[in-house]
């Protein structure tokens, strides 16, 4: 075991109890700050796979935007009362949490996609190859996610709008 | 070198997380915070295998996800919003009107 394993291990701990914390935690405050790390932590994920133009806008857009409009969303309705720990259904949806994993790591692990890593470029995951990629062969997809985008910024108006 | 096989394995473990999050919460914005858990999850598999296969296109695909979760995050909180004006509760047991 190299250093890159026992890196991608701790790393791998920390994002696994982050995220079972999101879940578990009563308090929705304790939650959106666990939601932080666990993106963070993704983003630390993305840089030692060659990507780090995603892995700066994993952290801009998610743990920056929409964190902030996590919470700014619970200031905003302050949901006063903590949830109750109903065992047996939390039971329940453990199991079935348990379940899932055992049968998407099988199908995940079959595929036939290449063990070892194509060595990668310099250049490999910068802005440049991505603008490249994202500007000559997903250009109609860009272009629709602006109009997605715009549908979504009127539509948080009108719904959030306050009835007269 | 990290093997492949060992992020699939991460990401279907933090999928199967947001998954019992949808479950077995009793409170919208947590479920909506576990959908963004599940969300990354995926993305997780799309930079893994963009770097397995030498390719760009899975890191552009979740640059499309993530504008698509920012779109889902701003309309559910608006939702959440409105729900909470008229039901002063954020349970989804609750949202019963129109069950038979």
């Amino acid at each position: 075991m190299n250093g890159a394993q026992v890196g991608f291990f701790i790393l791998a701990g920390l994002l696994i109890v982050s995220s079972l914390w999101v879940v578990f935690q009563r308090n929705v405050v304790h939650s959106a700050m666990a939601l932080v790390a666990a993106l963070f932590l993704v983003a630390i994920l993305f840089l030692t796979l060659n990507a780090p133009m995603v892995g700066v806008l994993q952290i801009l857009v998610y743990a920056g935007a929409i964190m902030v409009l996590f919470l700014f969303v619970i200031m905003f309705l302050n949901p006063i009362g903590l949830e109750q720990r109903r065992r047996l259904w939390w039971g329940f949806g453990a199991l079935a949490g348990l379940l899932l994993a055992g049968a998407l790591v099988p199908v995940l692990t079959n595929g036939d996609a290449p063990r070892d890593p194509v060595v990668a470029t310099e250049l490999f995951g910068g802005p440049e190859e991505l603008a490249r990629s994202l500007f000559t062969d997903f250009v109609l997809p860009f272009e629709i996610a602006s109009i997605l985008l715009l549908v979504a910024i009127v539509g948080a108006v009108v719904l959030a709008k306050r009835e007269p | 070198m990290v093997p492949l096989d060992y992020y699939l394995i991460l990401s279907a473990i933090i999928f199967a997380i947001g998954v019992v999050g949808v479950l077995i919460r009793r409170n919208l914005i947590i479920v909506l915070m576990s959908i963004e858990l599940m969300l990354n999850a995926v993305n997780l598999t799309f930079i893994a295998f963009a770097n397995s296969l030498g390719s760009m296109d899975g890191q552009v695909i979740v640059f499309f996800v993530m504008a698509v979760a920012a779109a889902e995050a701003v309309i559910g909180l608006a939702i959440v919003i409105s729900v909470f004006r008229h039901r002063q509760s954020l349970d989804p047991q609750e949202m019963q009107l129109l069950k038979w």
